[in-house]
């Protein structure tokens, strides 16, 4: 059954992807980035991923949509005819997946409990957690408490995002006023 | 190859499928804006594999129950990758939002944002220059 979901919704998320490539107006390519985010939330729940859909339906579905609405408003919205196909990407591409799947022939079965991903760490955290910090949601402990320097480097990063979005953009109202003036 | 290794491996594939998807939109494109959702589509490809790799068979989301009275014989998944991809998805945001501002600044700089048009744009301007300039700079003219 498990089996069942994963494909249908892969399905939807490669058909979905395709269609992003094949379209040309750009209001229907970041919908669909949209919908993409929202499918890939429900594949995290599938894979007891439930905070991470969380974030990823109102980061990757909502915030990015809404930044890349913005930007299309400021820019363009329609790709203009593709150039020319050329067969040289689609052969880096191809090599590339290749390389990716030979990689992954040695890696241990999809959900085995002893794979080493699951040996050292998780069962620390999981046995620990609920005696070292009592929060239920073990993903909140770790993230808030464990690793939370990380979640500190993570909102310098976004910091510096915010920052350098500012400068780039920032003076842009008062520049096209200007050029406003000179053009009269 | 046995049935059995190709069911235990599927998932990994169609990451791969998806990623080489996105990473295709990125490089055979030349409008930004695509660009940009073929990177998202490529990253976001990247997330699920990565969250794959902590699935257990028969298990279910890391959250104990409210009054912490665990149950030893339930199977919790590795919490650990979510972590790292709630940070991941936070920062993949961040420099989405500055690869955008960079994409409105080009408009503004060369008036589309078409690669092609910009490198034709680009290669005219060098042109210009090196003839004004001539062999004094050097350059050719």
């Amino acid at each position: 059954m498990e089996l069942f979901i994963n494909l249908t919704l892969f399905s939807m998320l490669v058909v979905t992807a395709l269609a992003i490539l094949r379209m040309r107006h750009l209001f229907a390519v970041v919908m669909l980035s949209s919908v993409f985010s929202l499918l890939c939330a429900l594949l995290f729940v599938t894979l007891d991923a439930v905070d991470v859909a969380f974030t990823e339906a109102a980061v990757g579905a909502g915030i990015s949509s809404v930044l890349m609405l913005g930007t299309m408003a400021l820019t363009a919205r329609h790709e203009k005819m593709p150039r020319e196909f050329s067969p040289i990407p689609l052969i880096v591409v191809v090599a590339t997946g290749a390389v990716l799947i030979y990689g992954t022939l040695d890696m241990p079965d999809f959900g085995s409990p002893d794979s080493p991903a699951q040996a050292h760490l998780a069962t620390q955290y999981l046995t620990q957690s609920p005696t070292d910090i009592g929060v239920p949601n073990v993903v909140t402990a770790i993230l808030a408490s464990y690793r939370g320097y990380d979640t500190l480097g993570e909102t310098v990063v976004v910091f510096t995002a915010c920052v350098g979005v500012l400068m780039l953009i920032g003076g842009l109202a008062r520049r096209r006023r200007k050029q406003g003036e000179e053009t009269k | 190859m046995s049935m059995q290794f190709i069911l235990s491996h599927l998932n990994y594939w169609l990451f791969i499928i998806l990623m080489m998807i996105g990473f295709y939109i990125v490089v055979a494109r030349g409008n930004y804006i695509k660009k940009i959702v073929g990177l998202n589509v490529f990253q976001v490809s990247v997330f699920m594999f990565y969250i794959s790799i902590g699935k257990v068979e028969g298990g279910t989301a890391p959250i104990f129950p409210v009054d912490m009275d665990i149950d030893p014989n339930v199977v919790y998944s590795n919490p650990l990758p979510h972590v790292l991809i709630l940070t991941a998805i936070v920062v993949g945001i961040a420099t989405t939002s500055l690869g955008l501002a960079l994409i409105v600044r080009i408009r503004e700089e060369f008036g589309t944002i078409e690669e092609d048009e910009i490198l034709e744009i680009e290669s005219k301007l060098q042109q210009e220059e090196n003839s004004a300039e001539g062999p004094a700079m050097g350059g050719r003219a």
